[in-house]
């Protein structure tokens, strides 16, 4: 892992979808610093783009234009294969939904990117159960989707994401389908995380949400201006600094 | 992602939904289970046309019968006996059959009478297990002996309360003339030609004497050779062909492999189209299962953008999908293999003949149904494998 660079990279993004021969820009020359440990929040109204931002820092789509390193590796031009790859060692993903697999128990599900890494079924288990104990449920690995509560599940997924150990989490919306106690427990995990020095870019519409990372930006009509940095936070002593330079403003 | 790793997960995939996964077999296996049941009872009639045929003499064996159509209407004992000096041949014997009535106290019944020479012993491998052959003395002076099948021995000594297996040295009325029994045949069962045991078999010469016929109706002849067996054949229709002055109708050369052939090639026409028009059932349930699988890409569209989020690459999709395919069909082709080895077993007990299931056929069937699992799931593991992350994971 390289300390001296960002973790993400970005300059200058640029994507367009075409619709019906028509080019609709959704991001207009963003560029984004992350460095390691951070804790940002990025926050805009539905439709803002922000959701294309998460998939192309999540390396789940490809910017058109504009360069993007993931922890000092470019992702534009990168094969499928390569892109999978990167999901798999860099990311860990927190979606809206959970999206966990209802057939599989807790803890198959916090084995399968695991699978997909190809490690062996003994530490695959064990790494998982670290996981989930991590997250506070390792009473409960057995246990399938449907015998889970919203928040339980949430936690599980959050334990998926950990437990490949990735450099950075990547959280959509992580308290969207929560009551606002159990998305304030989640949120409050996360903060918890992040002291043990886990990166964590947040997306949501939720200015309250956006509050609990160190760090905001927001992003309307596919533009993104720095809200605050949250310096004050006081066992923080990080750089990032870096995050409000690169700061940029559309021209 | 390691291949063990691939096929538990499909295996668990496949068994978490049993009523698709047993309704997207059930193509393959009524396929597989019909070719097997097919190919069993082929096995089962080629195994009886070859029994039946075994029993009209061995392999090194052939018969000529005669007709007595044309203007030349029979052949004498001499001239069938001159067969035997054509090369390779090591064994003649001339038969004159008639049917006669043969009596024993107040019993009498209806039976087959063959006239034959000594050689009959050796080149039909039909003997005696009580008492003696017709020997060459019995030929020169037209002696009134007779061997006797173990049915008729039994039709004609039981009511008389004689033991059938004490026939040897009684005296018995055929046609009005009295024979001495000198021997019981063995027990040979029936052939083609009605059953062996039902005769009673009396020299040659007599015959002639006794029923006034002065040509032979058969003449069995055995090879030195089997190899020799179609030259033989060629050399004696060329003779009969010569006797006869030219019509062929008025013999008939047989021999066993021949026959074989024939039948044989009869029932395997028959049951090669049975078999193709199963084998098509197959397709159709590779068919039966690219419907499904293509349904279950569909419905598992969300979970195929999670794997790839989380670092399902590719081809882990695509080997996902198409070993959930091949498992299914294979799955499918086991139990047909199971349930058509049943059905050859019912199948066999019906038609009362041994049937079998030759390994290669279930191997074959096997392997098909695991190939029609492969091409028939491509399709859908492909579709699968080529969604992009971001649409899957926003489908609902």
């Amino acid at each position: 892992m390289n300390g001296q660079s960002a973790l993400i990279e970005m300059n200058d993004i640029v994507k367009y979808y075409k619709m019906a021969g028509e080019k609709m820009t959704v991001l207009h020359n963003i560029s984004l610093k992350v460095n390691h440990g951070d804790f940002l929040a990025i926050v805009g109204p539905s439709g803002s783009g922000k959701s294309t931002l998460m998939n192309i820092i999540g390396c789940l789509d490809v910017p058109n234009e504009g360069s993007y390193k993931l922890d000092g590796m470019e992702i534009r031009g990168q094969s499928d294969n390569r892109l999978t790859e990167m999901r798999n060692k860099k990311i860990g993903f927190i979606f809206q939904g959970y999206h966990l697999l209802p057939r599989l128990t807790a803890l198959e599900n916090c084995e399968l990117p695991l699978i997909y890494r190809g490690l062996s079924a003994k530490e695959r288990r064990a790494r998982a159960m670290e996981a989930l104990e991590r997250v506070g449920l390792g009473e409960r690995v057995g246990h399938r989707q449907n015998e889970l509560s919203g928040g339980q599940q949430q936690r599980v997924a959050i334990a998926r994401a950990l437990a490949t150990n990735p450099p950075l989490l990547l959280a959509d919306e992580p308290t969207g389908a929560l009551d606002s106690k159990t998305g304030m427990e989640v949120l409050g995990m996360m903060e918890e995380l992040n002291r043990a020095g886990q990166t964590i870019v947040l997306i949501t519409h939720d200015m309250e949400v956006a509050q609990r990372a160190r760090r905001t930006v927001i992003i309307r009509d596919g533009v993104l201006t720095e809200q605050k940095g949250r310096d004050s936070h006081e066992d923080y002593a990080g750089p990032h600094n870096g995050g409000q330079e690169r700061l940029i403003e559309q021209a | 992602m390691k291949i063990t790793q691939g096929l538990i997960m499909a295996v668990k995939s496949v068994l978490s939904n049993k009523l698709r996964t047993i309704l997207s077999m059930l193509g393959i296996l009524i396929g597989v289970a019909t070719v097997i049941a097919l190919v069993a009872m082929g096995k089962a009639s080629s195994n009886e046309v070859a029994s039946q045929v075994s029993t009209l003499g061995s392999p090194d064996s052939l018969s000529v019968t005669i007709t007595g159509r044309g203007t030349v209407t029979s052949l004498s004992v001499d001239e069938a006996l001159k067969l035997g000096e054509l090369n390779n041949v090591s064994g003649v014997a001339p038969i004159t059959s008639t049917n006669g009535y043969a009596k024993y106290g107040r019993t009498q019944v209806s039976v087959t009478v063959e006239g034959i020479t000594p050689e009959y012993e050796e080149v039909k491998d039909f003997s005696v297990q009580d008492g003696r052959y017709i020997a060459a003395p019995d030929i020169n002076n037209k002696t009134k002996v007779a061997l006797i099948g173990t049915q008729t021995a039994q039709d004609l000594f039981e009511d008389e309360r004689v033991d059938p297996e004490d026939a040897v040295g009684r005296k018995i009325t055929i046609n009005g003339y009295i024979f001495t029994i000198v021997g019981l045949l063995e027990s040979k069962g029936d052939s083609l030609t009605g059953s062996n045991d039902e005769k009673i078999l009396i020299p040659i010469s007599t015959a002639q004497k006794v029923f006034q016929v002065s040509g032979v109706t058969t003449i069995n002849m055995k090879v030195t050779d089997t190899k020799q067996m179609s030259s033989v054949v060629s050399s004696v229709e060329a003779q009969l062909y010569e006797k006869f002055r030219g019509n062929e109708n008025a013999y008939r050369v047989l021999n066993q492999e021949e026959a074989m052939k024939t039948l044989n090639s009869v029932n395997e026409t028959m049951n090669r189209q049975l078999i193709y028009v199963a084998a098509i059932s197959l397709v159709v349930g590779g068919i039966g299962i690219m419907n499904i699988m293509l349904v279950s890409v569909t419905e598992r569209t969300r979970e195929i953008g999670i794997r790839k989020s989380l670092g399902a690459k590719k081809r882990d999709i695509l080997f996902q999908f198409l070993v959930e395919a091949v498992v299914i069909s294979g799955l499918g082709g086991m139990l047909g293999i199971v349930i058509g080895n049943i059905a050859s077993y019912i199948i066999g007990e019906v038609m009362k003949t041994p049937t079998e299931v030759p390994m290669n056929t279930m191997l074959l069937s096997f392997g098909f149904s695991a190939f029609v699992g492969v091409v028939f799931g491509y399709l859908p593991a492909n579709k699968a494998a080529s969604l992009r992350p971001v649409d899957a994971l926003r489908h609902d």
